[in-house]
C-alpha cells in the first residue's frame, strides 16, 4: 500500500504544480538562448545589477528554441534569442522570427560584416576557426590556407572534424560564395582523401590526435586550443592564421536578435544595446576566450599572445544563406 | 469485473489516453502535407543508404549484445550458485543508471589512439600498431552494455517465476541442462526477453548522443541533418514517421510471433550449485560486464571531478538534484497508474479497439527524444492557441503539466511491458479461486495481484524514474524557468565540448540514478 501513498502523493504535488509558471513580471525580460547557464548568466548577473531589470532564461539547442518560438507565435514570451552560429540567427530571420532593430550604439560597436544586413541579429562575440599545427613535426612555414590542406602533400596528415557541427558547414559555406561551388567541391574531397582517421565528433579530441601524433594539422576554434593550452602551458601545439595572404581567417559569431512578438521590445533593445559595450563584451569575450566584437575592447590576455590576424570581411549572413548547399555538398564529398 | 464487448468508459479512457500520445506523433505526419523532395532527393543519392545499412547493422548488433549479456546473467543469477551472486543480481542493474552517452564518451576517450591506453602502450612499445576506438562495433558494444539492464531485468523476473520444477521435469523427461534451457526455460521467459528486447532497440533506434561521440551515422542522425543542418523540421518529422512505420512493423510482428504463447507460471524457486571453478568463471564475467559498463566510467568521471575541481557545486547545484529527482517521481508514478491501468483494461477487455490504442500509446518510445519533444511542443501550443481564443489563459508550454506529459508520451512504453508482463503472471484461474472462496474484489486486488505483481510494478516504476532523470531533449524544450536538471546542465557543458566539467552533473545523476536501484534491490 505503501506505493500508492507515494503515487497519491506525487499525484497530488505534480497537480499543485500544474499552473506554476506565471507570466513574466513587468520588470523581467525572457530570453531562450543556446549560450548555455555558465557562459551566460554571469552577464545577466551583471545587467540585472546595473539595471534592476531582471532576466529569466531558457537554454537549449539553437534549432530547438527556433521551432519553440515559431510554435508560441503571437503568445510567446521570449523577447530575445541568443544563439552561437550566424546560421543559426539567419535560420530565425528567414521564418519571420526576429525583428530589425535600429539603432546607433549597436550600429557604432558591431562592424557591418557581424551584422544581418536587415538589423534583424547582431554579432556579439566572434569566434575564429583557424589551422592547428604540431610543433614537433611542422614548421609553420609549410602551412598557408584551408585551401592548400587538400593537397596531397598532407596525405594521411589531417584530422578534421565531423561535418554535422555547424562551424565547419559555415566555413564550407563562406569557401562555397568565395570559391564558387565546384572549386570547393574539389577542395573538400581532397580533405577527405587527406584524412589520417576518421573524422573526429569534437575539437578537443582532434587536437589530442595531433599531440598524440595521429595526424599533424587540423582546424579547430581557437577557444577550444586556449582551453587546452590553459590546462597544459606545455602543449606542443600551435595556431596557425590561416588565408591571411588572401581571403583572412574564416570567423563566425555568437548574436542576438529580438524577437517579432516580444512582450517588451524595448527593454529587449536596451539589453541587446548594454551588451555591445564594453563591460559586457569583457565579459562575454572572457568567459570562453573569445573575441569581442566591439572594436574598443581589447580581447583577454591569453587570447592576445596568439597574434593578430586578417579576419575574412563576408558578411557572416554567408554562413546561413549558403548553410544548405555546404551540408549537400560536404555530403557529396563523401565528409563524414 | 468489466463489461466485454459494449461501450465502457475503460475502453474509452484507454483510446483517450492512445489519443494523447498519437497527437503529438500525429503533428509529426502533418509534416508530410509538405514536399520536401529536394531533401528527400537529397539524401537519398548520398547517404540514405548506407544510414540504413548502419542503422540495421547497430539494431542487430545491439539485439545481439544485449540479449546475450541480458539472458545469461539472468540465468545465471535466477537458477545458478556463485560467488558474489547476491550482490551481483542487483549490482547487474546499475548500468542502468548510466547515460549511454557519458558512456560513450568515456570509452572514446580511454581507448582511442590519443587516449591514455594507447598512449600507454606506445610508450612500452614504439612499435605498437593501435587501433579506433570510433570503429562501429565500439557502438554496439557500448549501448549493449548500457541497454543489457532490461532484458536481464525482465529475463530474471521471468526465470525466477518459473521456478526449477520446470526444469526439473524437462529434465527427467530426458533433457540435459543445456537442452533444457533452450527447449523449456527460454520460450516460457520469452514475452519477458522480448519487452525488454523491445525496450532496447527502441531506446538504440532513437538514440542520437552516444552514436554522435562515435560519429556514427543511423537513421536518427539524419533526422537530425535534416533539422539541424538543411533547416528543414519537415523533411526531419517525414523521415521520423517513417522510423515509426519501421517500428511499429517490428512491434506487430513480434506480437503476432507470441499471440497463441501465453504463460504464467508457479513459483517456488532454488538455485542449484555448480562446480567451483565454472562458478568462478560465471562470477568474473558477471563482474567484467559491470566493470566495463558501470566501474570503469564511474571511476573516470570521478578522475575528472577531482580534476577539474567542483565549481559551481553551490545552492543551484541541489536544485538540480532536487528537480531531477522530483521530476523522476513525480513522472514516474503518473507513467505506472496510467500503464496499470492500460493492461488492466487490455487484459479485461481485449477488444480490436482497445488493444489497438495500447499499441499506439506505448509507440513514443521509439521516435528520437527531439523530434517527439517538438512534437509534443506543437500541438500544446494549438492547444493553448486554441484554449486562448476562447478566452482561458492556460500556460501549457513552459507549464510543469507540460513537461510531465511529454514524460507520459516518451516512457509509457517502458512501464507497460513489465506491468503487463507481472498481470500475465496471475492467472486468471487463480483469481477465480480466490473468488470461489468468497474474497471479495479489494481481497482479490491486496492478496493475489498486489504481491504477485509487486516486483513488476517497482521494476516499471524504477525503469521509468531513471529514464525520466536521464532524459534530456524533451527536458531542454519544455521545461518551466528555472526546472533545470542535472541533464540539462550536462547538456549545457558538452554543448561546449567541456566534457571534464561535465562529470560532475554526470556523476550525481548517476548516483541518483543509484537510489532506486538500491530501493527495489532492498525489497527482494
Amino acid at each position: 500500500m505503501r506505493v500508492f501513498g507515494i503515487i497519491v502523493g506525487a499525484l497530488v504535488m505534480a497537480s499543485g504544480l500544474w499552473g506554476c509558471s506565471e507570466p513574466a513580471a513587468d520588470e523581467e525580460l525572457v530570453v531562450y538562448t543556446s549560450r548555455n547557464d555558465h557562459l551566460i548568466k554571469p552577464v545577466f548577473d551583471a545587467y540585472t545589477e546595473a539595471t534592476g531589470v531582471r532576466i529569466r532564461y531558457i537554454t537549449d539547442n539553437a534549432s530547438a528554441l527556433t521551432a519553440r518560438l515559431q510554435a508560441e507565435g503571437e503568445r510567446s514570451p521570449a523577447d530575445m534569442l541568443i544563439t552561437v552560429d550566424a546560421g543559426n540567427l539567419w535560420n530565425a530571420a528567414e521564418k519571420g522570427l526576429l525583428s530589425p532593430v535600429e539603432s546607433v550604439v549597436l550600429k557604432n560597436n558591431v562592424p557591418d560584416a557581424l551584422t544581418d544586413p536587415k538589423n534583424q541579429w547582431y554579432g556579439l562575440t566572434v569566434r575564429a576557426r583557424t589551422l592547428v599545427y604540431s610543433k614537433d613535426r611542422l614548421q609553420p612555414s609549410e602551412l598557408s590556407t584551408y585551401e592548400d590542406l587538400a593537397d596531397p602533400k598532407w596525405k594521411g596528415r589531417l584530422c578534421l572534424r565531423t561535418s554535422k557541427k555547424v562551424y565547419n558547414q559555415s566555413l564550407v559555406a563562406t569557401m562555397i560564395e568565395r570559391l564558387g561551388e565546384e572549386k570547393t567541391e574539389e577542395i573538400v574531397r581532397g580533405w577527405v582523401a587527406n584524412l589520417a582517421t576518421d573524422v573526429f565528433s569534437n575539437d578537443t579530441a582532434l587536437m589530442e590526435a595531433i599531440v598524440a601524433g595521429q595526424c599533424d594539422v587540423g582546424i579547430v576554434n581557437t577557444y577550444y586550443y586556449g582551453r587546452m593550452k590553459r590546462d597544459n602551458p606545455q602543449l606542443p601545439l600551435g595556431l596557425f592564421w590561416a588565408n591571411q595572404e588572401s581571403s583572412g581567417v574564416h570567423v563566425n559569431i555568437s548574436g542576438a536578435g529580438v524577437t517579432v512578438n516580444a512582450p517588451h521590445p524595448e527593454k529587449a533593445k536596451a539589453l541587446l544595446e548594454w551588451m555591445t559595450q564594453p563591460a559586457a563584451q569583457q565579459l562575454l569575450a572572457d568567459r570562453n576566450l573569445e573575441y569581442p566584437v566591439n572594436a574598443s575592447v581589447k580581447p583577454p590576455e591569453e587570447v592576445r599572445s596568439w597574434g593578430e590576424f586578417k579576419s575574412d570581411d563576408l558578411n557572416v549572413s554567408v554562413a546561413g544563406a549558403l548553410q544548405v548547399e555546404a551540408v549537400k555538398l560536404m555530403d557529396r564529398a563523401g565528409y563524414r | 469485473m468489466i463489461r466485454r464487448g459494449a461501450f465502457s468508459f475503460s475502453g474509452a479512457s484507454v483510446i483517450t489516453l492512445a489519443l494523447l500520445v498519437v497527437v503529438p506523433i500525429l503533428v509529426l505526419l502533418a509534416a508530410w502535407r509538405q514536399q520536401e523532395w529536394a531533401t528527400w532527393q537529397h539524401l537519398m543519392d548520398t547517404v540514405l543508404l548506407r544510414l540504413i545499412g548502419n542503422t540495421v547493422f547497430l539494431m542487430m548488433g545491439v539485439a545481439i549484445g544485449v540479449s546475450l549479456l541480458g539472458i545469461t546473467l539472468a540465468w545465471c543469477v535466477a537458477t545458478l550458485d556463485f560467488p558474489g551472486r547476491r550482490w551481483l543480481q542487483w549490482a547487474l542493474l546499475l548500468p542502468m543508471a548510466m547515460p549511454a552517452y557519458v558512456l560513450a564518451f568515456v570509452l572514446v576517450d580511454l581507448l582511442d589512439y590519443a587516449g591514455p591506453i594507447q598512449t600507454q602502450m606506445r610508450s612500452w612499445w614504439s612499435a605498437f600498431p593501435g587501433f579506433s576506438a570510433r570503429h562501429p562495433l565500439w557502438v554496439v558494444v557500448t549501448l549493449s552494455l548500457v541497454l543489457y539492464p532490461y532484458v536481464y531485468m525482465l529475463a530474471r523476473l521471468a526465470f525466477q517465476a518459473q521456478g526449477r520444477a520446470v526444469l526439473e521435469q524437462a529434465r527427467i523427461l530426458g533433457d540435459g541442462p543445456v537442452r533444457a534451457f533452450f527447449k523449456v526455460a527460454l520460450p516460457m521467459a520469452r514475452p519477458g526477453i522480448a519487452a525488454g528486447l523491445a525496450l532496447a532497440l527502441m531506446e538504440t533506434l532513437a538514440d542520437f548522443g552516444a552514436v554522435s561521440v562515435f560519429n556514427f551515422d543511423t537513421f536518427t542522425t539524419a533526422i537530425y541533418k535534416s533539422w539541424y543542418g538543411l533547416f528543414n523540421l519537415q523533411a526531419a518529422a517525414q523521415l521520423a514517421s517513417l522510423l515509426l512505420l519501421f517500428v511499429l512493423v517490428a512491434l506487430w510482428l513480434e506480437r503476432r510471433g507470441r499471440r497463441r504463447a501465453r504463460f504464467s507460471e508457479l513459483g517456488g524457486r532454488q538455485v542449484v550449485r555448480v562446480r567451483p571453478r565454472f562458478a568462478w568463471l560465471i562470477s568474473a564475467f558477471a563482474f567484467a560486464v559491470l566493470f566495463m559498463a558501470f566501474l570503469l566510467p564511474v571511476c573516470r568521471l570521478l578522475y575528472w571531478v577531482v580534476g577539474t575541481g567542483i565549481d559551481g557545486l553551490d545552492s543551484r547545484f541541489f536544485s538540480l538534484i532536487w528537480r531531477t529527482f522530483l521530476l523522476g517521481a513525480m513522472a514516474a508514478s503518473l507513467v505506472l497508474v496510467l500503464a496499470s491501468w492500460l493492461a488492466w483494461v487490455k487484459r479485461h477487455q481485449p477488444s480490436r479497439a482497445v488493444s489497438g490504442s495500447v499499441q499506439l500509446a506505448t509507440l513514443g518510445y521509439a521516435l528520437p527524444g527531439s523530434v517527439l519533444a517538438v512534437g509534443i511542443m506543437v500541438s500544446f501550443s494549438a492547444v493553448e492557441a486554441r484554449l486562448d481564443q476562447w478566452g482561458l489563459t492556460v500556460p501549457l508550454v513552459g507549464g510543469l503539466a507540460a513537461l510531465i506529459l511529454a514524460y507520459v508520451v516518451r516512457f509509457l512504453a517502458v512501464a507497460f511491458g513489465p506491468v503487463e508482463n507481472a498481470l500475465q503472471q496471475v492467472r486468471p484461474s487463480l483469481v477465480e479461486a480466490a473468488r470461489t472462496l468468497g474474497a471479495t474484489a479489494s481481497e482479490v486486488g491486496r492478496r493475489v495481484y498486489l504481491p504477485m505483481m509487486l516486483p513488476g510494478l517497482f521494476t516499471a516504476l524504477l525503469l521509468v524514474g531513471i529514464d525520466v532523470m536521464k532524459e534530456m531533449p524533451a527536458t531542454l524544450l519544455l521545461r518551466p524557468f528555472g526546472w533545470d536538471t542535472l541533464a540539462v546542465r550536462i547538456y549545457e557543458l558538452t554543448a561546449e565540448g567541456e566534457w571534464q566539467r561535465a562529470a560532475a552533473p554526470s556523476l550525481t545523476l548517476v548516483l541518483l540514478g543509484l537510489v532506486p536501484v538500491i530501493v527495489l534491490s532492498r525489497r527482494r
